[in-house]
Parts: structure tokens; sequence; C-alpha cells
């Protein structure tokens, strides 16, 4: 019977609390902790320079392996791409024919609709070409002989069917060999999916690697703060509550991995730049190494901050599910 | 405000640390509960506080039965039990304010609203002029009155003590009960587990015994 009234006053007084911390005050109080969880743990981040650099490390080199390495496959698709489009045949006439009838099967093949372009090379054109290029001038200049063959340049319209086209070329009685330079473009594009494929593995590794190596910081920092984290629980601390200074952690130690990998990759491109130009110079082609964009770099910063957020998510989950402090005795 | 009602905790392995208790406390109402080490009173608070459920019975807490109230609202309930522990549990890396305020920050409150109340409990209990000091430079009887201002701050309809005097000597346990009557008299809910009957028996307020889990000289 005593209950009754003293129910109806604690609701009262319920009331009178729920008034004072209306809608607008809670949500001022949620960014507010949002605010100091994100400072407290940036804080706490940076008051120990030499672990969290290393974690930084750790995280940034284990998301700058498969960035290089998927970068490295896109320059070497981007490449192949070029000389893709540029399939060409090598259509060597046989000794005996001669360079007027040479030109007249140029013309002849020119005219085809699946060719784009069919160009006549007299045997001294292409020596010519070889001395120069090849640097054996002196070697060369020895022969009493042409060694060279008389050649055919062919362009195929649609370099898919470069080798029907090789095939049909080659069935010619004028013609000695035609050589397609599609199967090592073939090679290549097998082994850049295969490459893909292993730096898709490699990333899913190593990204599972920084999951567990953040996973276990934040791991180590909820140890440390054990009884902050019952302390707040026991007086009516949400799970989310307690997860959000350990979420922001994460954040951090994750961001700082991404731009610690963004500047690796950066480091590690700028580097090669010189060499590879050089590279393709002296194969006479104007290619460029492409690096990491601006906006790549922010995806991986994004990205490191996300694996965070994941792994602080899994650590402090582990915890929760855990019963809150224990009270002394009995 | 708090009713027990036949209930029964079996602990995992088969220890029954209550068997069949059934009491009721009325708001402004304050009573001891007092038994030996093991006799079952923290795990009747834990039970209030929902740290632990109950093998059979119901509780009722502020109206509520506590078995209702799903994981997600245990943090909303505790807010609206204050808890007092014997070994104080403040945390030892902020200022005696910013322990305090802790139930208040949980709470999402003003922070003007904040300082007021922190202000006031600390008032309260007689610390005021020590607000910025950190706690562990304070005698053992200011860190539970720290303590006790932190668990009435959010103003909870209920408060608990845990062996609340457990540390401390006679003089200064008389005075932290006194706080502890002195919220009473305001329309709090007390709750206080303590084994010093010395003490608790010169204070004329209900006594509640618990022996092996059991309620002692309860109406049949």
């Amino acid at each position: 019977m005593a209950a009754r009234p003293a129910r109806r006053e604690g609701a009262r007084r319920e009331g009178a609390r729920v008034q004072r911390t209306r809608v607008s005050h809670r949500f001022n109080a949620w960014v507010r902790h949002h605010r100091l969880s994100a400072a407290d743990s940036l804080r706490r981040v940076l008051e120990r320079p030499t672990a969290s650099l290393l974690t930084w490390l750790v995280v940034g080199i284990a998301l700058a392996l498969p960035v290089s390495l998927a970068l490295s496959l896109d320059n070497l698709r981007a490449l192949g791409g070029r000389v893709d489009s540029q399939a060409q045949l090598s259509v060597f006439l046989r000794p005996a024919v001669d360079a007027v009838a040479g030109q007249a099967l140029a013309e002849e093949l020119g005219q085809r609709a699946e060719i784009a372009a069919a160009t006549f090379r007299s045997r001294e054109e292409a020596l010519e070409e070889f001395r120069a290029r090849s640097g054996f001038s002196d070697v060369l200049g020895g022969l009493e002989d042409n060694p060279l063959p008389h050649l055919l340049l062919v362009v195929p319209r649609d370099p898919a069917q470069a080798a029907a086209l090789a095939e049909e070329i080659g069935a010619l009685a004028t013609v000695d060999e035609v050589i397609l330079d599609l199967a090592w473009l073939e090679r290549l594009r097998r082994l850049t999916e295969l490459g893909a494929r292993l730096v898709l593995v490699a990333a899913l590794l190593l990204a599972a690697g920084v999951l567990l190596v953040l996973g276990n910081t934040i791991r180590l920092a909820v140890e440390g703060r054990r009884e902050e984290i019952e302390v707040t629980r026991l007086v009516g601390a949400s799970d989310a509550f307690v997860r959000r200074p350990f979420l922001y952690s994460g954040l951090w130690y994750g961001i700082g991995g991404g731009v610690v990998a963004a500047l690796l990759v950066a480091a590690v491109f700028a580097a090669l730049r010189g060499p590879v130009a050089q590279l393709a110079e002296a194969y006479g082609a104007d290619w460029r190494l492409a690096g990491l964009g601006l906006i790549d770099a922010f995806g991986l910063v994004l990205a490191g901050g996300a694996l965070g957020l994941i792994a602080a998510w899994l650590a402090v989950g582990r915890h929760l599910r855990l019963d809150p402090g224990e009270l002394p005795g009995n | 405000m708090i009713t027990f009602e036949r209930v029964s905790k079996r602990f995992e392995g088969g220890h029954d640390a209550l068997r069949d208790v059934s009491f009721e406390i009325g708001a402004d109402e304050l009573v001891f509960l007092t038994g030996h080490s093991g006799a079952g009173k923290t795990t009747l608070l834990r039970l209030v506080m929902l740290l632990e459920r109950p093998t059979r019975g119901r509780v009722v807490v502020n109206g509520r039965d506590v078995s209702r109230i799903a994981r997600r609202g245990i943090p909303a309930h505790r807010r609206e039990v204050g808890v007092v522990f014997q070994n104080h549990r403040l945390l030892f890396d902020r200022s005696v304010f910013d322990n305090v305020a802790l139930p208040l920050y949980i709470a999402g409150y003003d922070h003007r609203e904040v300082g007021k109340r922190v202000r006031a409990a600390l008032d309260k209990v007689g610390l005021l002029r020590h607000e910025r000091a950190m706690p562990v430079t304070l005698s053992g009887g200011e860190q539970q009155r720290v303590g006790i201002a932190r668990a009435v701050v959010g103003r909870p309809p209920v408060l608990l003590a845990d062996e609340p005097t457990g540390n401390l000597d006679p003089a200064l346990s008389a005075e932290i009960m006194t706080l502890f009557e002195d919220f009473s008299r305001v329309g709090v809910t007390v709750l206080i587990a303590s084994h010093d009957l010395a003490l608790i028996s010169r204070l004329r307020h209900r006594i509640i015994t618990l022996r092996e889990g059991r309620l002692m000289g309860a109406p049949a």
C-alpha cells in the first residue's frame, strides 16, 4: 500500500528530469561527447608518439603494398592496351618475291575491308632501320649480302581478328612467314589478370592483418581503461557511450596509417618515375608511369579510417559482451 | 520502491546466493541490509542494479519489473539507481569534479546544469573546496564522500550502498550514515548493505538480515 504514492512521487521526479534533459539538450550532449571523445582519443594517440608511429607505419606499409602492386598492374595494363590497339602483322615475303610484287601485294591487301593499313618495306629499308636502331652497324657492314627479306606491315581493323587474318595471309604463295605479335600480348593480358587476382588476395590478407593489428592496439587500450569502462557502465553508460572513444582511437590510427600509406606509395612511384621514363625512352615510347592521384590518396586515407573503425568496433564489442564490473565481495 | 517477490538466485555451479527472498521497501525509507559475508547482500544489490538476473521470482524497482528490462534498457535503469561502492571506484585519472560529473555527462545534461549539480552534490558531502583536487590526494573518508556525491548527483530515486563504511573508522562511519539519512529525508529510497551491526543498530532504521541467502525474521 505504501508503495503506491511512492511510485507516483518517483514518476513525478522522473518527469521533471525528462523535461530538463530535453531532446535538444540530449542532442547537444551527444555532439559534445563526440567532440570530447574525438579530442581525447587523439590526445591519447599523440601522447605516445613512438607507439602510435609504429602502429601507423605497420598499417601504412600493409596498405601501401597492395596499392603499389595494383598501381603497377594498372600501368602494365595501360601499356598493354596501347600496344594492343596497334596490333600489327609482320608479313615476311619469300626471298624470290621482288620489290614490285611486294608493293603490289601491299596495295591489294590495303584495299581489303578488314585491313586498316598495309605498308611495304623493302629489304634495304629494313636493313637500314636495323642498322640505325640496333647499333650493329659494324657487324652488318661486314655482311656481303642483305639477309633480310621484304616485309609487309599489316594493321588489322579489329585486333581481335588479327590471328585469323595472319593465318589467311600466311597461306598466300608469296608469303614466307607471318608473325603476329599478339602471343606475347595475350600472355601479358593473362599475366596481368593473374596479377590482379594476386593483388586482390594480398589486399584481403593485408587488410585482415591491419584489422588484427589495430584490433589488438584497441584491445590493449580497452584493457588499460577497464576500470573506467566498468565504472561508466555501472553509472548508466550505454554501449555506444563506452564504444565511442575507442572508435575514434581506431579512426585516428587508421587515418594515420592511410596517410603513411599514401606517402609511401607516392615516394615509391616518385623514385621509379625517372628510371621508367628512361626505359620508355630507350624503347622510343612516350609512356609515363601513372602514380597515385589525389582522389586515390584520399580514398586510401578513408579506407584506412574505415579499417580502424571496424577493428575498434570488433575489439570493443568483444569486451562489451562480457559482464560489466564486479562488485567486491560475495 | 524496491520490491522482492520470492526471489532466488542460483549461480552456475549450484551455489544458492539468495533463496526465496521477499520484502518491500517504501520510498523515503532507509533500510539496512546485514548478514555475514557470503550471506547474499551483494547479490541482492546486484539484482537491484541489474548486474544479475534472478533465477526465480520478481524484482520491482521504482514501479518497474526489472525482468522486463531488456539489455538495451539497462543503462537507463542504472541512471535511476545511484550506487556507492565499498572501494569507492573513483577514477584516478581525473579530478573530483569530473568523477562526480560522470553520471551527468552520460545522461546528457547541459554543461551549465552539470556544473550546478556537481557543486550542489559536493557541497552536500562537504567537499566543495576539493572540486579541482585529484582523488588520490584525498583521505579514505573523503574519497568515499566523492563516491556518494557521484551516486546522488543524478538525483536517482533509489540509492544503494555496499559496505560504504567498510574501510572507515567509527566517527567517519557515523558521519557517512548521517549523509544517507539526509538523502532518505528528502525522498530517496536508501538501501545500505553493512555488517557493522554496532553502528546500524544505533540508527533505528529497519534492518533486513540475510543468512545463507534467506531472510531472517521475515513473516512466513
